[in-house]
């Protein structure tokens, strides 16, 4: 194991020095972080020694707000400003929330995601989430007394684009740098695997409070590689919750009147649901303002009143198995994940249709955070000799519209990130000189059944008779599982491209003017920060392209060299400028004559990785 | 080395074959293939290059994405098939092609009726195994016209069939999944 270094306070960070990577779990009910310290991986815990944050914000008149415990404490008295469950509504249109009148909360229906009214304003999902994740950074300077390099935070396996995009979102305006979004089984998976250095098959099924997730994964030397996945994005521990509390109103015939009543019933429920963990009977107990709901509830009765939601991750999970294209017998175990697999039933249902113990020998709340960490420490460098390496799918297919409302699916579910997959399309209408592509994500056949992503339109293709243009479209997944989509016309070459974000995302400016409202940043401290963050990007460009001329210049002829040193030297020059976008543009211009070198350096190290291999396997 | 060449001889234009360092055959090691797919992942993987020049990041992007196409073509036969007939000027093009032996169509359209007629898990499992037979057969022909015939026209047709195979694979799965949530 590698000795950790330490370096004096104050001391200007050299290249060669370990960065603090972080990973958070950003959860329903509750979010954690997590970092590798000392060569393991461990939950940060707060000021009183806890590692869970609630995930639940209190927004209070100027801009004042409560966060995590403090924040819960008022859920009951402050419903309608105390937001809980924020995830579920992330990425999310008011159409898409089914249950909307059984949350305490004053929503609007707003464009491309809904947002909520409360005491300080009108909130996105993304804001309130951005508040746990900017208090989970906090913890972790305050942790380390220092700055923190980048995050890497999970997302649901089953999370579509639009969920992943306002994460991601809800990261930069938490103002961290994000490293990478993971997969929450994969991240429990690592965690899993390298703890207890297993090979061979594995299952993960990850009940949150508001999301499941099934995957199924291959761990061999460090590698672990994602068969198939699964799962529901709006089912969890939230709805054993909601069915025990119709069950709880029905059985009594009490009466939800106010939103503090829809508050105190669905807290009572979750209570008496953990309870019930442990215990045969228990009492629900809720006051309401019909007056006192008290029903005992034994586990029996409460296991058939969800016993539809346990079977319907069931079946996910034999989905998942039937993509993974092998059998129960390959499964060598199944680990449990997510606070709502303490339910004993849930542990035996899984246990029953696997054949196989279910591992829980990790803490279910922090197996997601602690794999998110280690993913972190691999990715900013700190683990050089490790050789872990996740490859993710996608978990939802991707295409577009075709005529008659119907979906041409361009990447099919499954598919190993990154990924590029391309389709040619062409025109239907003499002369016809723009197309208009409506991109989808889901597994159905018809669009109005799959979630719409995005709307663009190719302009600008030269009239032709129908049928004769060759245009091909090309989705691009990246390795945080987000699209971006590129439409060419062969013949003309006419090119136009996006970032999929429109419809559910948020555009740089939206974020820049939340970050200006939320966190009270002047226009001056907003220049002052752009400069300084380009200044930076010069200093880290001009690094890395050192180390990689130190390693590598060989590869180079003598003009080449002289060009990359002359563009280093520009953009170094650049930074006395005042000026973001002079700098931005100097930066862009290392980067694009450095690509040619970099192209060289990866063909050379594809070779010798090869020739290594070729040689072992003779 | 001359690097005015460099980019000429990138690994991104080299066949699928070339990039894996494997044979342009149909037959295959499996493991192999796999191994190498994981190495040239630990070496291109974006992961790999989080702290680095924006460059090196945009070059791991587009060899990540060109080595998962290229494992996924070789790794499915009836895409490493389709590639070989390619790569060798025996097109494909499946929509212009729709000629298929007569015997084939009627078989086609006894496996048809009886998926629609199949109502229990049981009927459609021996379904799966007969077209699962026939794949495997069929497979067989194409590979002896691959790898020792070297007859490409008659492997591509061979591919043909074997897609309207694997397509009504995907409508058994879809069956399948209408028992189940019925």
């Amino acid at each position: 194991m590698a000795l950790l270094q330490i370096s004096e306070p104050g001391q200007a960070p050299d290249p060669h020095a370990r960065r603090i990577g972080i990973g958070i779990d950003l959860g329903t009910t509750h979010s954690l972080v997590a970092s590798v310290r000392s060569g393991i991986a461990e939950c940060l815990p707060d000021a009183d020694d806890r590692v869970i944050l609630p995930s639940a914000v209190r927004y209070l008149p100027q801009g004042r707000r409560e966060i995590g415990y403090q924040a819960l404490s008022s859920q009951s008295s402050d419903p309608s400003n105390t937001i809980v469950s924020v995830k579920r509504f992330m990425g999310r249109a008011m159409k898409d929330i089914a249950n909307a009148e059984e949350f305490p909360y004053q929503f609007l229906d707003t464009p491309g995601m809904l947002s909520l009214q409360t005491a300080d304003g009108v909130k996105s999902p993304v804001e309130v989430s951005a508040e746990i994740l900017a208090t989970l950074r906090q913890r972790a300077e305050d942790t380390f007394a220092d700055d923190i390099y980048g995050a890497v935070i999970t997302v649901p396996a089953y999370f579509d684009d639009a969920q992943r995009q306002a994460t991601k979102d809800a990261a930069k305006l938490a103002g961290l740098h994000v490293l990478r979004l993971i997969n929450e089984p994969t991240a429990a998976a690592l965690a899993y695997g390298l703890d207890n250095a297993s090979e061979g098959i594995y299952a993960v099924y990850d009940l949150g409070g508001g999301t499941f997730d099934i995957s199924v994964l291959r761990l061999s030397q460090g590698v672990f590689e994602v068969l198939s996945t699964g799962g529901d994005s709006a089912l969890g521990g939230d709805d054993y919750d909601r069915a025990l509390a119709r069950y709880a109103l029905d059985a009594t015939g009490k009466k939800v009147l106010t939103d503090s009543d829809k508050s105190a019933v669905l807290v009572a429920a979750r209570r008496c649901k953990e309870a019930l963990s442990s215990e045969n009977n228990v009492v629900f107990d809720a006051l309401l303002s019909d007056g006192e709901l008290r029903l005992n509830v034994s586990r029996e009765v409460f296991e058939a009143q969800t016993q539809s939601l346990t079977q319907t991750t069931l079946s996910a999970v034999k989905k998942a198995l039937r993509d993974a294209q092998i059998t129960i017998e390959d499964i060598k175990g199944v680990v449990m994940v997510g606070g709502s697999t303490r339910m004993p039933m849930v542990q035996k249902a899984v246990g029953e249709l696997l054949h196989c113990q279910p591992l829980n020998n990790l803490n279910p709340d922090e197996v997601v955070a602690l794999g998110a960490a280690l993913q972190a420490n691999q990715l900013v460098g700190n683990n050089t000799d490790g050789n872990l390496l996740l490859l993710d799918v996608i978990p939802l297919s991707l295409g577009i519209e075709t005529m008659g409302g119907l979906v041409e699916r361009i990447v099919p579910r499954n598919q190993t990130i990154p990924t590029a997959m391309a389709q040619d399309f062409t025109t239907y209408q003499d002369g016809q000189t723009a197309l208009a592509l409506h991109i989808v994500q889901g597994e159905r056949d018809l669009v109005k059944d799959c979630r719409s992503l995005a709307h663009f339109e190719l302009r600008g293709i030269p009239p032709m008779a129908a049928g004769a243009a060759r245009i091909r479209v090309t989705f691009t997944v990246d390795a945080d599982g987000l699209l971006s989509v590129a439409a060419k016309e062969i013949n003309s070459g006419v090119e136009s491209q996006i970032e999929v974000k429109p419809s559910y995302g948020l555009s740089d400016e939206q974020i820049t003017s939340m970050l200006q409202d939320s966190f009270h940043t002047a226009e001056i401290d907003k220049q002052a920060r752009a400069l300084a963050e380009s200044r930076l990007e010069v200093d880290r460009m001009c690094l890395a392209t050192n180390a990689a001329l130190e390693k590598d210049a060989y590869l180079l002829a003598e003009a080449e060299l002289e060009n990359i040193k002359k563009l280093m030297k520009l953009a170094l020059a650049s930074k006395s400028l005042d000026d973001a976008i002079a700098i931005e543009n100097a930066t862009e211009a290392l980067a694009k004559g450095t690509e040619a070198f970099a192209a060289l350096r990866m063909n050379e190290s594809i070779r010798q990785a090869l020739s290594g291999k070729t040689i072992e396997s003779l | 080395m001359n690097s005015g060449q460099g980019l000429q001889q990138s690994l991104l234009s080299s066949n699928d074959f070339e990039l894996f360092n494997l044979p342009l055959t149909f037959n295959l090691n499996r493991q192999l293939l796999d191994e190498r797919w994981k190495n040239l992942q630990r070496t291109a993987h974006p992961d790999n290059f989080s702290v680095q020049d924006t460059a090196s990041q945009r070059i791991a992007m587009q060899y990540s994405v060109r080595i998962n196409e290229a494992y996924l073509r070789l790794k499915l036969p009836l895409k490493r098939a389709a590639y070989l007939c390619e790569l060798n000027g025996a097109s494909i093009k499946a929509e212009e092609n729709t000629r298929m032996p007569s015997e084939f169509l009627i078989q086609q359209m006894q496996w048809r009726e009886q998926l629609e007629d199949a109502d229990s898990f049981l009927e459609i499992g021996k379904l799966q195994q007969e077209v699962l037979a026939a794949k495997e057969s069929a497979f067989a022909r194409c590979e002896i016209f691959l790898d020792v015939d070297k007859h490409w026209t008659n492997a591509a047709s061979e591919v043909r069939t074997l897609m309207f195979m694997e397509r009504f694979e995907v409508d058994i799965d879809k069956r399948r999944d209408q028992l189940e949530n019925a």
